[in-house]
């Protein structure tokens, strides 16, 4: 059986690659895509590692067929930042230190910034139930939470 | 190598045509939630598979001038969510099909695809049953319409025919009056599957339930309509005798699985509790509606 040819945008950038019907995305970025930020935990949708957005919404690449990229628009923790500078849930993520190992932190990041980009002032709780499928062994979640509760208060203070 | 193909049609039509053609091995992929944790784990391995998000029937959500709902069985339950009307009409089918999985997986899985993937405890399906709904479903022998507690045949299986395509949901208009609601109960807070799920959707005039319908999940082979609850309560004015009536009638009709997440005990003993405290939230609603 050939190989799939699709054709997306990751990034911002026209992206093209060859996969096999069965690859996932994630497969695809880690793969072919040679985009290693996005991690892979449980393959199954339960821990978030992979978190990307496909057409401005938060998913599980590891659940996605990469086959289904095909015109649409994606973005990984690899288009997070500008440059050299970090947005600022990565900046705040290193000062207050809300990551230990590391693979759960694109993952995390990717999910908040989608969390403040529709709710610039969630609550504790709402940061909380939003991250629920980021699943971390290392920080016991706190630092996380802190960190994206205080990002969103420096984010609407720099907007007023 | 691998000898799978995916096909992403753009018209119901030809996906049913390759379905059909492609016989037992084809899987149809609306969120891939649960396809593709299948085929990772090995438990299916498609010949085929038909990837329906492109077909816009299947993605669209229409509230017609009458007031009822069709809503495309693979729309995600974010999009439901951002629906203007939906959450507001059927807050309970809603809150239900938010419940599936995690924020990511809300990105993509769909009501259809919980329904279709007919475990006993998909949290959609109660108040699907519930809210009434009727399925359309087209084949290689046209369409046809389903109650939606027709459709789970056992765990894992449903009663569609070789070669059928779940296209759509419809939700008939609310008299006024009317509220639907939906609780599960699990040990955690969150993340987690439905020990026992209940979905109640009532109407209410002066105080008096003239119509009820009672949807109970992961307490038999399939998620089952309740008739013998919504006939307690309907005629009433939700008062405790009739409450207790419904509740005894949704602890008989359960047929539950001992397993790690409930005993057989446990799991009859809660159907009654949540049948009341679904009521509760359920009539809270219709009485501002």
């Amino acid at each position: 059986m050939a190989k799939l040819h699709v054709s997306t945008t990751i990034n911002g950038e026209p992206m093209e690659f060859l996969c096999e019907p069965n690859d996932t995305m994630l497969d695809a970025l880690r793969g072919p895509l040679g985009l290693t930020g996005s991690k892979e935990g449980c393959a199954s949708g339960d821990c978030g590692a992979c978190s990307i957005m496909l057409d401005d919404r938060l998913v599980c690449s590891c659940l996605m067929l990469s086959a289904e990229a095909e015109g649409c628009e994606i973005r990984t923790i690899e288009g997070m930042a500008h440059g050299e500078k970090l947005h600022p849930l990565q900046q705040k993520f290193l000062e207050m230190a809300a990551l230990q190992c590391g693979i759960c932190t694109s993952g995390m990041l990717v999910a908040s910034e989608a969390l403040l980009k529709k709710n610039p002032q969630p609550s504790e709780e709402e940061v909380r139930f939003w991250l629920a499928g980021n699943l971390c062994r290392c920080t016991g979640y706190d630092k996380i939470v802190r960190a994206v509760l205080e990002t969103a208060a420096e984010m609407r203070q720099a907007r007023n | 190598m691998t000898d799978i193909r995916y096909l992403a049609p753009n018209t119901l039509d030809e996906a049913i045509g390759a379905f059909a053609a492609a016989g037992s091995t084809a899987r149809i992929l609306a969120g891939g939630t649960d396809l593709l944790v299948q085929m990772r784990s090995g438990a299916v391995k498609p010949g085929l598979i038909v990837d329906i998000k492109k077909i816009s029937e299947m993605t669209t959500i229409e509230e017609t001038a009458d007031g009822t709902f069709r809503v495309g069985a693979a729309v995600p339950g974010a999009v439901l969510a951002e629906h203007p009307r939906f959450g507001k009409v059927w807050p309970g089918v809603l809150e239900a099909v938010n419940l599936i999985g995690s924020t990511q997986v809300q990105g993509r899985a769909s009501a259809g695809g919980n329904l279709c993937n007919s475990s006993p405890a998909a949290d959609s399906v109660p108040a699907l049953i519930a809210a009434g709904a009727i399925v359309t479903i087209q084949g290689p022998d046209g369409r046809r319409e389903m109650p939606v507690e027709k459709v789970p045949a056992g765990p894992g299986r449903t009663n569609l025919k070789p070669g059928e395509i779940l296209v759509s949901f419809t939700l008939p208009p609310r008299p006024p009056g009317s509220g639907d609601a939906y609780l599960r109960m699990i040990p955690r807070t969150e993340m987690d599957i439905a020990v026992v799920g209940c979905g109640v959707s009532l109407t209410l005039k002066d105080g008096v339930c003239t119509a009820a319908r009672v949807g109970l999940g992961a307490v038999a082979p399939t998620v089952l309509l309740v008739e013998a609850a919504a006939k307690a309560l309907v005629g009433s004015k939700l008062g405790d005798a009739a409450l207790n009536a419904a509740a005894s009638a949704c602890s008989a009709a359960c047929r539950p699985i001992d397993d790690k997440r409930g005993t057989i005990a446990y799991r009859t003993k809660i159907a009654g509790v949540l049948l009341k405290r679904t009521a509760a939230i359920a009539a809270g609603r219709a009485g501002r509606n």
